[in-house]
């Protein structure tokens, strides 16, 4: 019966290894990362250390312990003839294995104090972020510099589901990244629009939530230009695992030609704002502003999800008046999930996306929403 | 009440009502025990779903929407619906014949508390299949996804937990008065075996905690349907005022997870060791300062909101000090089996395995305490791997070991031992491969609750669900082992069933009668 | 306190399983009616089913005692299950007492912009103060909370507004028409007449504790109906409802539970002072009118906690 057992045991042994070996072996198709990573600022390289102490700590007590209790379990074992002993007291080893793990902690408290110093020093910086977490999506603004945008996911649909295969960067490309200049201590200033979300870069060692209707803060400072992806890592609906975080550290010359760059765009923009569109036109910027946008609530055709999320197939709003429908997108519908829209999109983007659901699957109201219909909108408030 | 309990040959109707009308502790016990288990096996469903989800990257079978509530219903009956009634199943079933008393205090309030648990978890359940889905928001609840952002269901949640709450108020009430009130003469507290000592201690902390999740889950309601501000600072209130609540609660509950497991542990290794259990006494202080420690360290998961520095900082010497009362627990089961005579039947396995991983998982704990360095871990599969190593090498692994260790009592047959050993390594190998790579995984960078993920995180996750299914196919055998003892066991008819079991529950006949110490025994 | 080999166990018993389905239907029918456009019906029936089922359950125990089943030992269990039950409401209020703690002392300053008052003043303060910048520019902390911080950014747009008027102290030359007081000197009594009452009852004075737990009751009924004075006079001409931001959700939750606990209690008293008449309870037999008149005590020093940082401490 118990060779039964014994066999059962190695071939399930037998199993693991090789389990382990095929984790081990795909390495090197995409490399599988073990540990924590180092980062490029002082704060992960401190967490990075703190994490590597407590582990051989553990580690440590871990092989003392265990070891002891395998010794015991080899040693004084019925079948080799162990006869048990009776006492069941000993107050000097059970003061000693109070008093000596409480001097360990006390003594990890010390460089655990130091590294979380570091974290929160976020005085002095030199350049001011605001992030905001949206579901699903991040919106950078650099304070005082006049420059916001939007960063989300780019892998599309397809790839998600399977329709296509997956390349090389899935799940961790967005539409426009964060740009950094190298070198320079950065604060961001952290909050949420919505739900809570959490901005989470792991080589900077910067992990903060984004609460709603308050700020938190944390900051970074590296030297290393180069690309850097992180998540959001605060469950926040559907999408939670759709809104990575990409950072672009650039050095000091290349972010000032970025950021000249940017604020040129949105001048250009600016002017062509009063631009006619034709309905076609319209019709395809809006397709591809909702299914951007919109179609992670509302279904890519428009009937939403029964229950959660209204279908906007057929809806009143939808077929309504267009200034209801303008209400709804630039103002959001307070206490739900519809969000304000204005902080997010262009006004060309409101009024094709507009546009498009007043026109799409069988909607057909035949109205054109134009960018100046959105602007005008917006400054009768 | 001299009469048996009915059976099936007494026609079923009088069978029925003997469970549903039963005032007996053992008949609540074994309602308990199956109860839990059917939870355990839909909990563990919906973990195969998770798993089966992410065995690849992309979304296979399931929509993200779907995925957040398995993870939110996984999380919550495993909790609510599997570890905590199999605890109180084990409760009603010892305590009394632990202590020597012919009952619990209160037996039909008992019988109230467990009926209640098949209705609140049929409405949570219920909710899958309701118009906007179950509950999605994790079973941590965070406001404001779990208030203004959340399905309509979440009502039904809410009075869920509401009811659920009731009972384990009441169940509790009950152990605690049974324990204080109907121990036997002579029985003092400090000859109280360390299963009653712990439930006793846990039993304390669910009464003050459990009205506070009431209370939290009051505050949402109000918030969705009555126009409050508690959890939005528009109105002058804070989401993270939620987390405080939740975790003022959800941090004692995981020790009351973990307090039953550990008097379940010491009592086998002793019978095993054939040894008494070293420290009693220092075992029953490390359990009082670990429930006391419990109260005052619950932001250690909220180490990323942004909290005031010198608020982080006590959050992380407190919790790093629990470590040295759980270290002396630990201490004492090892120097327990020091110098005894050790044997290796299936409970024993489960327990000494339960010494090791949970120790593993605590260590990941302390890890995890260290604030700085849980920035990187915090909501990672780091912090999934940690709590599954406490809670299912944890509170699973001493529950299996407690239906092996007291089946033989309960029904009066022997398992087979091979089919126990078999099972015992299936679980454990299971167990190391689903959860070892989450480590992996989570210091590597994946967030929990993803629904998807980047390829660099692919083999780990493919050979975590395969682990998972191994796992998942151990708890089959267990039932499997289970069902045949009752049917098909070896019956054993001497009292004491192990050669070095200790304790009251062991002087009554095997199996144990309907009703025991009616007459209460002179303990010594 | 151990066995004594008679302690009673009631054999079985329909009344828990109807109680749990009962609870079941009730909180099944509580979620259906808060959900927009529900109907309160399965949660009436549940209240039904409970109310009969508790009635019901209660005369039970009392015939058991009549019938002396009830040894000493039963009877401490009941003692230990009354007084745990007490603490679970104690922990109940703590969540609604630290809730009103923390947004007061934390959350207020926060959103203010400034560092928590007293406790932390190491706060990040550069979040804190981007809080009053960016997101809720012009709200002051203050409390009671008159603005709300969407109030002060948003002005007639914002979705919460606080209230017009608080409860706070109106000043002395207002002083006797200021409710909360009145409240509280009509509970304070009550807990002396109770404890008349059952001084009384120990001495075998029957008339004598009929007539001061009477008397209780009618305070605790006559506290109801100020209270009920309180919230009209608050939504009708306070502006003072609910929805006004953080002060009226404390406001009327943390009053709000405590006079639902008054009414229970109330009612507890009720049923014991109607038993009394019938001529129940002797000078040691009176378990059910002393758990009561525990959980009297316990709505009375909840009350204190309210007054103090309810209505006092501004
Ligand atoms: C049974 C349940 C259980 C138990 C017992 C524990 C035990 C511990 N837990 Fe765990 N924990 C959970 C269940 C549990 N936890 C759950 C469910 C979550 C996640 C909740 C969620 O977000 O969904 C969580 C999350 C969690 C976090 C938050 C992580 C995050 O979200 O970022 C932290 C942080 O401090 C933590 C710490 C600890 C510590 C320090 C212990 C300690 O008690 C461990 C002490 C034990 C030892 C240390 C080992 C033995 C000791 C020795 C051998 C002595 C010598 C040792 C030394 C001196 C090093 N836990
Ligand atoms: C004590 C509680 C407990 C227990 C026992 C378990 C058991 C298991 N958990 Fe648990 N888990 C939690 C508590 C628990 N979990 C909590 C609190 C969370 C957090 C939730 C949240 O984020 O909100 C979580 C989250 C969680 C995640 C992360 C989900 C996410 O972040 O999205 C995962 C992923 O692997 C997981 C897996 C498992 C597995 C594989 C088991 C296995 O041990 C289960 C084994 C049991 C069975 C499998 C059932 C019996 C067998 C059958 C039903 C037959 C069918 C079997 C096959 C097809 C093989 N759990
Ligand atoms: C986070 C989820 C979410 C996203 C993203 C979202 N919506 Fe909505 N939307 C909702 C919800 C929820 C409602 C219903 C609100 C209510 O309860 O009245 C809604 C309502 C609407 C309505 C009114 C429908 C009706 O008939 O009541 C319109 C129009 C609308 N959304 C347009 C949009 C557009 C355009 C976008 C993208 C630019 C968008 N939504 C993105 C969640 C979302
Ligand atoms: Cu945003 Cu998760
Ligand atoms: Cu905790």
């Amino acid at each position: 019966m118990l060779k039964r057992a014994q066999a059962l045991f190695l071939s399930s042994l037998g199993a693991v290894l090789a389990l382990v070996y095929v984790g081990g072996a795909n390495a090197e198709s995409a490399p599988s990362q073990l540990n924590m990573p180092q980062g490029v600022t002082e704060v992960s390289q401190a967490a990075y250390d703190i994490h590597m102490i407590m582990m051989w700590i553990c580690t440590v007590i871990g092989i003392a312990v265990f070891g002891f209790m395998f010794y015991v379990m080899y040693a004084h074992r019925k079948s080799r003839g162990a006869v048990a002993e009776n006492f069941h007291e000993n107050v000097l080893v059970e003061l000693l294995w109070t008093i000596v793990p409480a001097i360990i902690l006390i003594v990890m408290a010390i460089p655990a104090t130091t590294a979380l110093l570091k974290v929160y020093d976020t005085e002095n910086a030199d350049i001011d972020i605001k992030v905001t977490g949206y579901q699903w999506k991040w919106q950078y603004e650099y304070l005082g510099e006049d420059v916001k945008f939007m960063s989300e996911l780019r892998t599309p649909q397809d790839e998600i589901y399977g329709r296509e295969p997956k390349g090389e960067h899935y799940l961790r490309e967005v539409t426009e990244p964060l740009v950094l200049p190298a070198g320079k201590k950065v604060r961001f200033l952290i909050t949420g629009n919505d739900v809570i979300h959490s901005w989470w870069v792991p080589d900077f060692g910067v992990k903060r939530d984004a609460v709603p209707g308050l700020f938190t803060s944390a900051w970074a400072k590296t030297d290393k230009p180069g690309t850097y992806v992180g998540e959001c890592t605060e469950l926040c609906g559907s999408g939670h695992a759709f809104m990575p975080v990409v950072v672009e550290v650039k050095e000091q010359a290349e972010y000032d030609q970025w950021l000249a760059d940017k604020k040129a765009a949105a001048a250009e923009y600016a002017s062509t704002i009063g631009k006619q569109w034709t309905f076609d036109e319209l019709m395809v910027k809006g397709e591809e502003v909702y299914n951007r946008s919109c179609a992670g609530c509302h279904a890519v055709n428009g009937e939403g999800i029964p229950g959660v999320f209204p279908a906007l197939k057929n809806s009143v709003i939808a077929l309504g008046p267009v200034v209801e429908h303008l209400r709804v997108v630039v103002d959001g519908i307070p206490g739900t999930a519809m969000q304000s829209f204005a902080d997010q999109l262009s006004e060309v983007d409101i009024a094709a996306v507009i546009h498009y659901e007043r026109n799409a699957w069988g909607n057909d109201v035949g109205d054109i929403t134009q960018p100046i219909d959105v602007l005008n909108y917006k400054q009768a408030k | 009440m001299a009469h048996g309990p009915a059976t099936l040959a007494d026609g079923w109707v009088k069978y029925a009502s003997r469970w549903l009308f039963t005032t007996n502790h053992k008949d609540i016990g074994t309602l308990y025990l199956w109860f839990s288990f059917a939870m355990f096996i839909l909990g563990g469903s919906f973990a195969m779903i998770i798993r089966a989800e992410l065995f690849q990257p992309g979304m296979q079978l399931i929509k993200p929407e779907f995925f957040n509530q398995m993870t939110t219903m996984h999380g919550l009956v495993m909790v609510f619906g599997a570890i905590m009634p199999a605890f109180v199943g084990l409760a009603n079933w010892l305590i009394p014949m632990m202590i020597g008393a012919p009952d619990m205090a209160l037996p039909r309030m008992n019988n109230l508390s467990f009926w209640i648990l098949p209705f609140a978890f049929a409405i949570l359940v219920a909710t899958l299949f309701m118009e906007g889905g179950g509950p999605n928001f994790g079973w941590t609840f965070y406001a404001p996804l779990s208030t203004t952002y959340a399905p309509d269901t979440v009502n039904y949640f809410i009075f869920g937990v509401h009811i659920m709450g009731a009972s384990s108020i009441m169940g509790s009430i009950n152990i605690i008065a049974t324990v204080m009130n109907m121990r036997a003469p002579g029985m003092t507290y400090m000859k109280m075996p360390m299963f009653v000592w712990t439930w006793l201690i846990t039993a304390f902390l669910l009464v003050a905690v459990m009205p506070v999740l009431a209370g939290a889950v009051t505050m949402m309601l109000m918030d969705i349907n009555f126009g409050t501000s508690f959890f939005d600072a528009a109105g002058g209130g804070d989401p993270v005022l939620f987390q405080h609540i939740f975790w003022f609660f959800g941090h004692p509950e995981v020790y009351i997870i973990i307090l039953p497991a550990f008097g379940v542990v010491s009592q086998i290794i002793p019978t095993f060791s054939r040894k008494p259990l070293f420290g009693y006494s220092s075992m029953v202080y490390a359990t009082a300062s670990i429930a006391f420690m419990s109260f005052i360290v619950w932001a250690h998961h909220m180490f990323t909101v942004g909290m005031p520095i010198a608020g982080e900082l006590y959050f992380m010497y407190a919790t790093m000090l629990i470590a040295v009362p759980t270290g002396v627990k630990v201490f004492n089961w090892i120097t327990t089996m020091y110098k005894g005579s050790l044997t290796f039947e299936t409970p024993m396995l489960f327990s000494i395995a339960f010494v090791i991983l949970f120790t593993f998982g605590g260590f990941t704990g302390l890890m995890l305490s260290i604030a700085a360095a849980d920035i990187q871990y915090h909501d990672t599969y780091f912090v999934v791997a940690h709590f599954h190593y406490v809670m299912v090498a944890g509170a699973v692994f001493s529950g299996t070991a407690a239906v092996y260790y007291w089946l033989p009592k309960w029904c009066g047959k022997m398992y087979d031992e091979t089919m126990g050993k078999v099972q015992f390594w299936i679980a454990f190998i299971g167990f190391n491969i689903t959860f070892m790579p989450q480590h992996f995984l989570g210091l590597a960078g994946m967030p929990r609750r993803y629904a998807d993920y980047g390829l660099q995180f692919a083999d780990w996750n493919m050979v975590s669900s395969i682990g998972a299914f191994m796992y998942g196919a151990a708890q089959i055998l267990f039932l499997f082992n289970v069902v045949r003892t009752i049917t098909h066991g070896k019956p054993v008819d001497k009292p004491e069933v192990w050669e070095g079991a200790e304790g009251l529950e062991w002087t009554v006949p095997t199996p144990a009668p309907y009703h025991t110490f009616e007459k209460p025994p002179q303990v010594k | 306190m151990s066995t004594e080999g008679n302690y009673y166990v009631p054999e079985q018993s329909k009344l828990p399983i109807v109680t749990a389905t009962g609870m079941g239907i009730l909180a099944f029918g509580a979620a259906s009616w808060v959900i927009e456009g529900g109907s309160p019906t399965i949660f009436l029936v549940g209240l039904l089913i409970m109310a009969l089922v508790m009635y019901k359950w209660w005369s039970i125990v009392i015939d058991e005692n009549m019938r002396g089943l009830a040894n000493d030992q039963l009877k401490k269990s009941y003692v230990l299950g009354m007084l745990w039950f007490i603490f679970s409401e104690v922990m109940f209020f703590a969540a609604f007492f630290g809730a009103l703690f923390y947004v007061r002392v934390f959350a207020n300053s926060w959103l203010g912009g400034e560092a928590a008052v007293g406790i932390f003043d190491d706060t990040p303060t550069d979040a804190a103060a981007a809080n009053n910048e960016i997101l809720w520019p012009g709200y002051q902390a203050e409390w009671p909370v008159m603005v709300t911080p969407d109030q002060a950014a948003n002005g007639d747009a914002a979705m919460f507004k606080g209230p017009e008027q608080n409860m706070n102290f109106p000043g002395w030359s207002n002083l006797l028409s200021w409710l909360p007081l009145w409240n509280t000197i009509v509970l304070m009594t009550s807990s002396v007449t109770v404890h008349i009452a059952h001084t009384a009852l120990k001495n075998d004075n029957r008339k004598k504790f009929n007539t001061w737990l009477g008397i209780t009751v009618a305070l605790g009924i006559f506290f109801l109906f100020l209270q009920a004075e309180e919230y009209i006079h608050a939504y009708q001409h306070m502006g003072l409802t609910l929805e006004t931001g953080i002060y009226g959700t404390t406001f009327f939750l943390l009053t709000g539970f405590h006079g639902a606990h008054v009414t229970l209690g109330t009612c507890m008293l009720l049923v014991q002072w109607i038993r009394g008449l019938k001529g129940h309870f002797s000078h040691e037999d009176q378990f059910g009118f002393e758990a009561s008149s525990w959980y009297w005590h316990f709505v009375d020093v909840v009350w204190v906690g309210l007054f103090l940082f309810v209505y006092v401490l501004a």
